[in-house]
């Protein structure tokens, strides 16, 4: 365990903590929140924005419902978007950018020209136009956040496959007559997915960030669903008079973000530290 | 001759992508969405309605064919009609696009203006407590949710403090009572040409905020760009050989090391004008700012695809050109861009 | 403060150092890039010093200049320049009395401005002349380094250079400090043979010409012989021969002297094996009993590993060693 801090340091084994906090509020949200009825929408309205107090502990909203309730309910919706966008982006990244990265010529020419048609959108704009387009739901809006995600993957893997691929144990492989599909999925996958790996988890932080964004834009869950950037957008009629109403998702957004963005920090300093013991 | 090539081959792409946004703004407004006809018709059409519309959308068409006439109206500034107002949205864009470009191209200033000094800073003071606090920011900037930030700073310099306006682009006593004439858009400008000063510190009142809001995060990258950037060339010879020829601490930490920090600077101009471009969807909604973000947002709740298309568009051939713009501007003040 | 010279008669001493140490703490105790150095420069001659890697040349130019990292100790029990004690004040000469020549000109050189504004920073750091004047000063400093079309040179960057031309820019900004004595680190390794060949004679030529002092840091015993006055030999960070050039490179006293220069590839007859030195030099973390060469050295008595060598030799020429006569 000490071994473990030490490898992680203090801030990055802190921001560990954090997230598995949120991760089992999340996954146990029926069990853990106090009202879990109100959590999943059901309203109150007999106790309409109420300040924060022992029966409610963070308060409760405009339809009388438990902050505190809905905050932990809302983190499934936040920790699973941020989770799946970066999944769904290293789905579609990662072939994407090995195939490039492998084949060269005129197919590398042609996906990182596709690659920079998508990056040249101020992402978020981009994922608005999409979940417009898709429709409200939060699967719709997880999509629309990967489809600005990916080419970020592809680029990355393609530069991973660059340098992999001048490697002589890879070319070593290659004059022995390894077949080419063979060298491409055990030598050059791994090397090239595990630095994409570490990039994912440092981006899982502003994943959930942009999806928030969209939610509080009206494009992410549908309501009665908790979810944080909605949350906030409902709490901004009443803010800063009711601020409990806006500032427990707000500060749950940035609390989760923050220790995604650290722990990254701190699993991409260890990852650095390894590779320059090994060359 | 190779500076040459490099910028041929830079805007030849830029031309490029600028093709390739246009055609997947217009798969994305006009073939995902599942009938754009229903929602051109109005609320509750009749199915004359709807086909009738069909034909004004001109749907039928092939799908090339369609796309040809897209680009075309576009390329000639000919957005359409918002399916909601019934406005042409060129109109509309003449006045929203300038605030926001306003927005964006201060919060940009305000992010150099704060980041690039902090990190030169930093790096020559590595470990003090101006270091320890700028580190510690840019990791907070980083995980803040925009629209949250902005929030928090209503509440504390309007709300507590009292000292900066709430929301709007001026006070309503001048933009209902002694409006500026609109000339260019840009209310600082427009406010200089003409000779109103006071009309000038109102509107440089209601900009801080958004776009303090909007230059948080990129600031904060500005800060650690510039911090690891000047660490390394603080240590490269030629600091040295300065240094041994007798030059001045400031004159090697502003004259010989600021310069080769140039690239990461200029990088940070892009990336934080991105940003706030991206923000500014949020960030205007919540300062009640009239520009292309509250537009877009206005328009998604309506379904208003052409209007959304057309801001995305625009927004994102700002983008564009001001990459472009940049990457050209790295070859000028590092010659060696271009050999690479 | 008198020096012996080459030709045996004295002449005003420039830089004496007597005992000179750099100490650098580290996590494996404290590294002596520069154990003990005496070097002792007259004016107007070019004075090689003379070593391997490691063995503490450049930290003793670093220094001179007051450029050792904030870390390090430096003491000495005297340093003086130009009659004055300077142990404090190194730093105060750079650039004005004391310049330095790099090794690398690529790097030495800001890559993003251009030649005419490296030349003007240093010159207006230097004097209150006007734009124009300074202007004029630089384009003359980059002719008497014999760069053709300075006024046009003044407006390229260091990557359009060749290697031969940026070191001569680098000299014309040494020269334009107005030091009279400049610290030559390296200045033609980075270089192809014949330009450094060039750049020798132009260093050679400016000592003349403007009465300047050289101190020639360098592992090429080549380089010794083309242009250097006296010269130093250090090891291990000791200087442990001091002498005129020409007497160091044919009746070289002290042994890791006389192993150098057999080392060198036109030293062995034909068909023959280079002689090289066997073993290395101590590491800078121990410190040393007897003498440092005692290891590695020819012609090792006992009393080499226990016993510090005594300085042996007169007038202008002195070594360390504990052998009576001369290097076998």
């Amino acid at each position: 365990m000490s071994a473990f801090v030490r490898r992680l340091g203090f801030g990055g084994t802190l921001c560990l903590a954090l997230i598995v906090t949120f991760a089992l509020l999340a996954l146990f949200a029926p069990w853990l929140s106090p009202y879990p009825d109100q959590g999943m929408g059901t309203p109150n309205v007999i106790a309409k924005l109420k300040p924060p107090a022992a029966t409610f502990w963070l308060g409760t909203d405009h339809l009388g419902r438990d902050v505190l309730s809905r905050v932990i309910f809302g983190a499934r919706v936040s920790m699973s978007a941020g989770l799946l966008i970066v999944a769904f982006s290293l789905l579609i990244g990662l072939p994407v950018g090995l195939l490039a990265g492998y084949f060269g010529g005129w197919v590398d020419e042609a996906l990182m020209r596709i690659t920079d048609v998508f990056l040249a959108f101020p992402a978020l704009l981009l994922a608005v136009l999409l979940a417009a387009a898709l429709g409200p739901g939060l699967l719709n809006s997880i999509v629309a956040v990967a489809v600005t995600w990916w080419p970020w993957y592809a680029r990355m893997a393609r530069a991973e496959v660059l340098v992999l691929r001048g490697q002589p144990y890879v070319e070593a492989a290659s004059v022995m007559g390894v077949s080419q599909a063979r060298i491409a999925i055990r030598h050059i996958l791994p090397g090239a997915a595990r630095p994409l790996l570490v990039q994912a988890a440092l981006d899982v932080g502003p994943a959930l960030l942009t999806a928030s964004s969209l939610s509080f834009l009206g494009l992410g869950v549908l309501p009665p669903t908790a979810d944080w950037g909605k949350m906030v957008d409902e709490g901004r009629k009443f803010f800063p008079d009711r601020w409990w109403v806006a500032a427990a998702p707000g500060v749950a957004i940035f609390l989760l973000a923050l220790a995604f963005s650290v722990l990254g920090d701190a699993l991409r300093n260890r990852e650095g530290g390894k590779r320059r013991d090994t060359t | 001759m190779d500076l040459v090539r490099y910028t041929l081959r830079r805007v030849f792409l830029s031309a490029f992508v600028v093709v390739g946004v246009t055609f997947l703004v217009f798969v994305v407004a006009q073939v995902v969405p599942s009938d754009p006809a229903a929602l051109y018709a109005g609320p509750r059409p009749t199915a004359e309605q709807i086909a009738k519309a069909r034909v004004t959308l001109d749907l039928d068409a092939p799908l090339p064919q369609r796309f040809v006439s897209f680009a075309t109206a576009m390329g000639t500034g000919d957005f359409g009609v918002s399916y909601k107002s019934r406005r042409l949205i060129s109109q509309d864009l003449r006045v929203y696009l300038p605030a926001t470009l306003e927005l964006a191209i201060f919060s940009t200033f305000l992010a150099l203006l704060l980041g690039i000094p902090a990190g030169v800073i930093a790096a020559a003071r590595r470990g003090s407590w101006l270091d320890r606090i700028g580190s510690l920011g840019s990791i907070l900037s980083v995980a803040m949710p925009t629209f949250f930030f902005a929030m928090l700073l209503q509440l504390v310099f309007s709300q507590w403090l009292g000292i900066l306006p709430l929301a709007g682009r001026l006070s309503q006593q001048i933009s209902i009572s002694d409006p500026l004439p609109f000339l260019t858009g840009f209310n600082l400008i427009d406010a200089v040409t003409a000779a109103r000063p006071a009309v000038f510190l109102d509107a440089l009142a209601h900009l801080i905020l958004p776009a303090l809001t909007l230059a948080a995060y990129p600031a904060g990258i500005a800060m650690r760009l510039t911090r690891a950037a000047m660490i390394e060339i603080l240590a490269r010879r030629h600091i040295v050989a300065a240094r041994a020829l007798g030059l001045s601490a400031p004159r090697i930490l502003f004259g010989h090391a600021l310069p080769n920090a140039v690239g990461p600077a200029l990088t940070v101009i892009g990336l934080s004008f991105a940003y706030a471009l991206t923000g500014a969807v949020l960030v205007e909604i919540i300062f009640a700012w009239p520009g292309l973000g509250r537009y877009v947002s206005e328009a998604i709740l309506s379904k208003d695809f052409p209007v959304i298309a057309a801001a995305t568009l625009v927004v994102t051939l700002c983008y564009v050109m001001m990459n472009l713009v940049i990457d050209l501007t790295q070859t000028l003040v590092d010659p060696r861009v271009a050999l690479t | 403060m008198r020096c012996a010279t080459v030709k045996g008669a004295s002449a005003v001493t420039l830089l004496e150092i007597q005992g000179l140490s750099v100490t650098i703490p580290s996590a494996l105790g404290p590294v002596q890039a520069v154990r003990s150095i005496d070097l002792c420069i007259a004016r107007g001659e070019i004075h090689g010093l003379i070593g391997e890697s490691g063995c503490g040349k450049t930290m003793t130019g670093m220094a001179l200049l007051g450029l050792t990292p904030a870390y390090a100790q430096v003491a000495a029990r005297v340093i003086e320049f130009d009659g004055v004690d300077i142990s404090n004040s190194a730093a105060d000469l750079r650039g004005r009395r004391i310049a330095l020549i790099s090794q690398d000109p690529a790097a030495a050189l800001n890559p993003v401005l251009t030649i005419g504004r490296q030349m003007d920073d240093v010159l207006r750091t230097h004097s209150s002349n006007s734009k124009a004047h300074r202007a004029a000063t630089a384009v003359a400093l980059l002719a008497a380094t014999g760069l053709a079309d300075a006024p046009q040179l003044m407006k390229r960057y260091p990557h359009q250079l060749s290697g031969g031309m940026q070191q001569r820019v680098v000299i014309a900004q040494a020269l334009a400090t107005g030091a009279d004595f400049l610290i030559a680190d390296e200045p033609t390794t980075a270089l192809d043979v014949t330009v450094g060949a060039q750049v020798l004679a132009l260093l050679r030529k400016l000592v003349v010409d403007r009465g300047l002092t050289v101190l020639m840091i360098t592992h090429d015993m080549d380089v010794v012989a083309a242009v250097c006055d006296r010269a130093t030999v250090l090891y291990a960070g000791l200087s442990v021969e001091t002498g005129p050039a020409s007497a160091i490179l044919t009746h070289p006293r002290h042994p890791y002297a006389a192993a150098l220069l057999a080392a060198l590839p036109d030293a062995a007859p034909r068909g023959q094996r280079l002689a090289a030195i066997g073993g290395q030099i101590p590491p800078s973390t121990e410190t040393i009993s007897g003498c440092a060469f005692s290891p590695r050295c020819p012609a090792v008595m006992a009393l080499c590993h226990t016993m510090s060598p005594p300085a042996r030799g007169a007038g202008n020429h002195r070594w360390l060693c504990h052998l009576a006569q001369c290097a076998p």
